[in-house]
């Protein structure tokens, strides 16, 4: 009879706390909790972080704020939910959160075995060193022998062996459960270097006892397509998430932001009209309101505002476009058209 | 008045079978066992369930798959290309394995003497060993942890500018680098030997108790077994050295680019590790050890001074003997709690079961209810078997009492 | 007898007393204690040189690192960096009083912590209530603490829109607050089905004494660390898909399994140590197994067993540290994350956050494990009558 009242009291408890369904259609489970349940990175500057007073900035923040305000047309309905790297992936397949939109590299592996979809790639990116300038050291290719702290269950991990294993170079892995741990051990000297995403590094170095002390290396060994990751099997819930941020750079190649969106609405340009959801109902069937990607706009900003003011010249960690140009400014982003 | 009773068999009252306590007890008994029944396979239904919804991948083939990642600490070989993941298990299990053992050695070691000492009659020895114990059993582990990992990190100099000690050994960072001694193909005679000795000395020592009984002569058992366990094998080694056989080489410690290369090295992990365990441990084990000796009557003490045994002796052949009665069951709970505890290994990055298995194969397959189960199971089997072991020695113990 | 008395008319008789003959130096007096307690013997003396020499090698550097260099006030990093100080900087105080709200309630809401601090209160007279052994109306008090005051509790800080409060998700909870909440819980729940399967395990209906034993050997056999990671990953899985679990709720879930399997065999070793004679004259009353249980047995073998309650509350206690491994934002995650600060990056900060740490588990801890000491003595003062 024990069991039982434990299993009594394990559901009332459960059900105090009880959780959203998931069974149904996404849209319709976040529609109906009022908020979006997004997966972000505990702390990483430029992509999700929380200040003192518990605001979230970043890159990767202001993607789930714009599939907020194209929602509810309010960015503020979002409850962000600090994942680290070793429970990001369950957390999304139980269903605790909407979407993961958290530094999340799109891998074949993950694609297929973990249960997951990744509709839109938001930031492309790639593996990197970081090393104590005093070492003298300017090619990864000269780590041989050296330490090297990573964080454990990423794909930053098993790059790493395969760069080296490639270059025939020894090294010695450190690796820990959380960034925070991963970083101070290499700021406190039990690493020669320290890797990761090119992005996370210039984000970590700003948290260095002397920031100036640390470099990046120049190679990058792997590709890193890092994008927002949501469960399979909900086809509409994905479209959502991809077109939220091809509308993000539709709007930023067609020129609209965030400060001229309200005149552009008047602009006869048919691009714009399809965007703005003067001309036509693109939102309405992807199970949105036509004028989705004016909120997006209006609320959170085009692509390229969003960029820069997280990681970009606005941003304390001056990241260049690069691959993250507009397809028409030499870069990958490159958005389908609407219509 | 009364009339006798008329002679019913007392054994079956008429009562109804809603009252027989057999067949309510089988009742709660298969109530409990449906209700048990029912939750297990509601568990697994929901877990298949989800799995197949989400299209996680299960069962455990996994195990055979390529690794992909690199471990620094390791007992076996293991490479990223080669290895599969149930080599990786295996390296974890080892690395816990090891740091339990050593663990266990150096804590019963420290436990004893600071159990002693808190009872000593010296009174600063006693204060000091009352702070000790006090101060580190009322801090949590994982506090003590991440702070001899910082101290040992922020004690020690960098990699370039190691301390030099004696005999080729070195300290930075990166932790503690030994020679590392190679053994030739002739290096079985060594073991060989040392096995030898130690049965010589496990058999003289049994000689000398004969002797000693027998006669009350003393023969200098520690002198004799110190010879043969240590003296035998140096003296074979000096003897295969003389003939030009190299048996046991050393590789020392080289600066290279980063840091030294070769020989022995003792990670910064693993120290801290250990150095929390140890410290954390010996702080139960010493007052155990305290309960022990105070639940050893004063008149036995009294009577071994009687017999004009001096206090060191006293201990150990007349109250410690009698002690570890008392001592043994919990003792063989704060050796589980160690074994246990290594497994807060994954807070300073030694690579032990849980950080390997359960943190880095876990998230790179994905199959957390495997993993997970595995994790679980050795656990328990070690637990299990640590408390086999120790209650057949303990059940040997009390056999003595009268 | 005349005859003596008269041979002895004026026997002597002292009038006033001898004046007490100073002790024996080596028996009395602090010199003879020195002697006896720290020179008895070579050893003895041998040995209190060591500790004075050991205290000597610790005592000045830790505390010219915790007081005397020791830095108490200040804004940011500049304040604890030895180059700009131009002195070696101990403890960064400065650092914990910046960060101490972070530390007690994470991030919950300026706005709404006064909700924790009332749930602090509520605490505090709970306690207080159940441990002043004398107090009035404890069986009130349980009541209170099990049942009015976890209701209360989950009311105010997670908040009751309905009613006024507006909720607060847990992902905001943090610091201290949920140290104690994750404690609290692991206590509250543990009891009563520690109570549960330690008479489950004493039954004598071999099924429900197998499972008992299972359940208790199976979580006393696996480190907390991997009930954690199973109640995280593995929770979710078990249950149907359409519920999911609160991130916080799920390492609870786990902490109080664990604890309560530990609660079982202390319960245990209370009903062990009931003396046969108690059901036995229970029964002759008349009492069935289940009143026996309740009026005769309990009552007295809980009694016994509150020191070792309050002993596994502590270990309880500092085992929801390792919640911090899991991602729960408890108070040693609030310290690790805070001292990766840029803002404090100064070299003594991170140790400054452990000592800080370690002085609020030590007081907690320590003061816990001498009210049950205290109790403890009690107890067999009053068993000894």
């Amino acid at each position: 009879m024990t069991i039982i009242k434990a299993a009594l009291a394990l559901g009332l408890g459960l059900c105090l706390f009880g959780g959203a369904a998931q069974a149904q259609a996404t849209l319709t489970g976040v529609k109906q909790k009022g908020y979006l349940a997004c997966g972000s990175n505990p702390a990483l500057a430029g992509f999700g972080v929380p200040d003192a007073q518990g605001r979230w900035t970043g890159l990767d923040v202001d993607f789930c704020r714009a599939l907020a305000a194209a929602i509810f047309n309010d960015p503020t309905k979002v409850r962000f939910i600090p994942l680290s790297a070793k429970d990001r992936f369950t957390a999304l397949q139980s269903g605790e959160v909407d979407i993961l939109s958290r530094n999340s590299t799109w891998s074949m592996s993950r694609d297929t075995t973990l249960g997951l979809d990744f509709p839109a790639v938001n930031f492309y990116d790639g593996q990197g060193f970081m090393v104590k300038k005093k070492l003298g050291v300017t090619s990864a290719k000269q780590l041989d022998g050296a330490s090297i702290c990573t964080q454990q269950g990423t794909t930053t991990e098993l790059n790493l062996a395969d760069y080296f294993r490639a270059n025939k170079l020894k090294y010695e892995v450190v690796a820990f459960a959380s960034a925070d741990e991963t970083f101070k051990a290499y700021d406190s000297g039990r690493c020669d270097a320290f890797t990761t995403d090119a992005s996370g590094l210039y984000s970590e170095r700003l948290r260095a006892t002397a920031p100036d002390d640390n470099v990046v290396l120049p190679e990058i060994i792997s590709k890193e397509p890092l994008a927002p990751a949501v469960r399979q099997g909900d086809a509409q819930w994905a479209d959502i998430v991809r077109w939220t941020h091809y509308a993000m750079l539709n709007a930023e190649e067609a020129g609209i932001t965030q400060a001229n969106v309200d005149q552009m609405k008047s602009s006869d340009n048919p691009d714009v009209k399809r965007i703005l959801g003067t001309e036509g109902k693109y939102g309405e069937a992807i199970g949105l309101t036509s004028d989705w990607a004016y909120r997006i706009v209006k609320l959170v900003g085009n692509y390229g505002e969003v960029f820069e003011r997280n990681v970009g010249q606005g941003s304390p960690l001056k990241i260049q476009r690069g691959l993250n140009a507009l397809w028409s400014k030499g870069g990958l982003q490159y958005g389908p058209p609407i219509r | 008045m009364q009339t006798p009773a008329p002679a019913t068999p007392r054994s079956s009252p008429k009562v109804s079978p809603l009252y027989d306590p057999r067949i309510r007890g089988a009742a709660y008994q298969l109530l409990l066992l449906v209700v048990v029944g029912l939750l297990a396979w509601t568990a697994i239904d929901n877990a298949a369930d989800n799995l197949r919804n989400a299209r996680i991948a299960s069962g455990f083939g996994f195990l055979g798959n390529t690794a992909g990642f690199d471990v620094n600490q390791s007992l076996i070989p293991f490479a990223a290309a080669s290895s599969t993941y149930g080599a990786a298990f295996v390296v974890g299990l080892i690395n816990t394995l090891m740091v339990a053992a050593i663990g266990i050695v150096l804590a019963t070691i420290l436990g004893f003497l600071v159990g002693i000492a808190r009872l000593s009659e010296n009174w600063i020895v006693a204060r000091l060993a009352e702070i000790y114990i006090e101060v580190i059993r009322n801090i949590p582990l994982l506090l003590q942890l991440l702070f001899w990992y910082i101290a040992v990190l922020s004690a020690l100099p960098s990699a370039r500018d190691s301390y030099a000690l004696p005999g080729s050994v070195f300290l930075n960072q990166r932790g503690l680098f030994l020679p590392r001694p190679l053994l030739a193909a002739d290096a079985w005679a060594l073991p060989l030997v040392l096995a030898l000795g130690i049965a010589g000395a496990v058999a003289f020592r049994i000689h000398a108790g004969r002797v000693q009984r027998r006669t009350g002569r003393r023969l200098p058992v520690r002198r004799v077994a110190a010879l043969l366990v240590l003296g035998l094998p140096l003296a074979v080694w000096g003897l295969l050295a003389l003939l030009g056989l190299a048996p046991v080489t050393f590789e020392l410690p080289v600066k290279g680019t980063f840091n030294l290369r070769g020989g022995l090295q003792l990670y910064p992990e693993f120290v801290a590790l250990v150095l929390g365990l140890v410290i954390y441990t010996a702080a139960f084990i010493a007052e155990v050890v305290r309960a022990g000796i105070q639940a050893v009557s004063r008149g036995q003490r009294e009577a071994a001074r009687a017999l004009g045994l001096q206090s060191g002796t006293t201990l150990r052949l007349v109250v410690i003997p009698q002690a570890m009665r008392v001592i043994v069951p919990p003792l063989t709970s704060q050796y589980l709690n160690l074994t246990k505890n290594s497994s807060l290994a994954v807070a300073v990055g030694y690579p032990d079961l849980v950080q390997i298995f359960m943190g880095t194969v876990l998230n790179q397959t994905g199959q957390a209810v495997e993993v997970v189960a595995i994790t679980m199971a050795v656990y328990l089997t070690i637990s299990l078997v640590t408390a086999s072991v120790m209650n057949l020695y303990n059940r040997r113990v009390a056999l003595v009492e009268r | 007898m005349t005859a003596s008395s008269g041979l002895l008319a004026q026997p002597f008789v002292r009038r006033d007393p001898v004046p007490a003959a100073p002790p024996p130096a080596l028996v009395g007096g602090p010199v003879a204690w020195i002697r006896r307690n720290l020179f008895s013997s070579l050893t003895s003396t041998a040995l209190t040189l060591a500790a004075v020499l050991l205290l000597a090698l610790i005592l000045p550097p830790l505390l010219r690192f915790l007081v005397f260099d020791a830095v108490w006030t200040g804004e940011n990093r500049d304040a604890c960096r030895p180059e700009v100080l131009g002195r070696p900087v101990g403890a960064c105080w400065a650092f914990v009083a910046n960060k101490i709200n972070y530390f007690v309630y994470g991030s919950y809401p300026i706005e709404a912590r006064w909700r924790a601090d009332v749930f602090f209160a509520l605490l505090a007279f709970g306690l207080a209530w159940m441990l002043w052994l004398d107090a009035p109306r404890r069986d009130l008090g349980a009541a209170y603490f099990f049942v009015v005051f976890p209701l209360a509790s989950y009311a105010l800080l997670a908040g009751v829109p309905a009613l006024g409060l507006p909720a607060v998700p847990t992902s905001l909870w943090g610091g201290m607050l949920v140290t104690i909440v994750v404690s609290l819980v692991g206590i509250v729940v543990s009891l009563p089905f520690g109570v549960l399967l330690a008479l489950g395990r004493r039954s004598r209906l071999p099924v429900v004494r197998l499972v008992c034993v299972i359940f208790i050997e199976f979580w006393r056999g696996v480190p907390l660390i991997t009930v954690l990671f199973m109640a995280n990953v593995m929770l979710p899985l078990f249950l149907p898909g359409d519920v999911t679990v609160d991130r916080l709720v799920r390492p609870l879930v786990g902490i109080a399994l664990f604890s309560s399997a530990y609660m079982a065999e202390i319960v245990r070793g209370g009903l062990q140590a009931m003396p046969r004679g108690q059901f036995e004259g229970a029964m002759s009353l008349g009492l069935g197994p289940w009143l026996t249980m309740r009026l005769v047995i309990l009552p007295q073998a809980l009694r016994i067993v509150i020191p070792g309650i309050v002993n596994s509350y502590i270990a309880l206690f500092k085992d929801t540290t390792l919640v911090s491994i899991v991602g729960i934002f408890d108070f040693i995650r609030t310290i690790e994350s805070a001292r990766v600060d840029p803002n404090w990056a100064a070299p003594t900060v991170s140790v400054t956050g452990y000592a800080f740490a370690a002085l609020f588990y030590f007081l907690f801890c320590f003061g816990m494990s001498r009210y049950s000491r205290f109790v403890e003595r009690r107890l067999s003062a009053s068993h000894a009558r």
